[in-house]
């Protein structure tokens, strides 16, 4: 079964705490908006792995490509 | 990892990391790419100007597997400079965007973004001759 973006941005948001994703995609191919308080401190190198380890192997494979912007509050969101 | 393992793909990616400053790992050649967002990562390469390797990682599934086990990152392309993994096409273009990889190769930044101090920002003068 294809994955959805309602299905990526659910176990994005159930995987991080405090997370809140916005998910855009056709099936394959998606891009996430991810703003989260747990990524305070990281490094984009970390954000960006906090979130692919949510999908561990599905990515590259079910789900073919997660392009991934990472925030850590809701004000930084909006500049 | 065993002392008696021997893993001459995992070896080879990790000497090719080492012994070039800017390395890119992607599918496809840079005149050639076959991805997206390789072609992306490449197009922002040669914009800034700067010198790179470049690795194509189809030809053998294996060097993905390989490349993946080293840097812990599940996608292609994956950028480093000075041996460690700058990120992919997401974090190349933030960067890219903010200047930020101008720095990390050791570039001067575009004039666009170096604003002065204080000075007010204007858009310039359209320059019809600057533009052939």
């Amino acid at each position: 079964m294809s994955a959805t973006p309602e299905e990526l941005k659910e176990r994005i948001e159930a995987s991080i705490p405090g997370a809140v994703a916005s998910v855009t995609g056709d099936g394959h191919h998606f891009n996430a908006v991810v703003t989260a308080p747990a990524f305070s401190g990281l490094n984009r190198l970390a954000q960006h792995r906090l979130v692919y380890d949510v999908f561990g192997s599905e990515v590259g494979d079910r789900i073919h490509a997660l392009s991934i912007q990472t925030r850590t509050s809701e004000t930084e969101a909006t500049r | 990892m065993s002392d008696t393992a021997t893993n001459p793909i995992r070896d080879a990616i990790q000497e090719a990391i080492t012994e070039n400053s800017v390395i890119l790992f992607m599918k496809g050649t840079p005149d050639a790419p076959a991805c997206g967002f390789s072609a992306r990562t490449v197009a922002m390469l040669q914009t800034v100007g700067t010198q790179f390797a470049a690795v194509d990682v189809l030809p053998d599934p294996r060097i993905r597997q390989e490349l993946s086990a080293i840097s812990n990152w599940p996608t292609i392309p994956q950028l480093f400079v000075g041996g460690a993994l700058v990120g992919g096409c997401d974090i190349v273009t933030e960067m890219y965007e903010s200047g930020e990889l101008h720095q990390t190769l050791g570039l001067e930044a575009p004039d666009d973004t170096q604003v002065p101090a204080g000075a007010p920002v204007q858009s310039a003068p359209m320059s019809i001759e600057n533009r052939l």
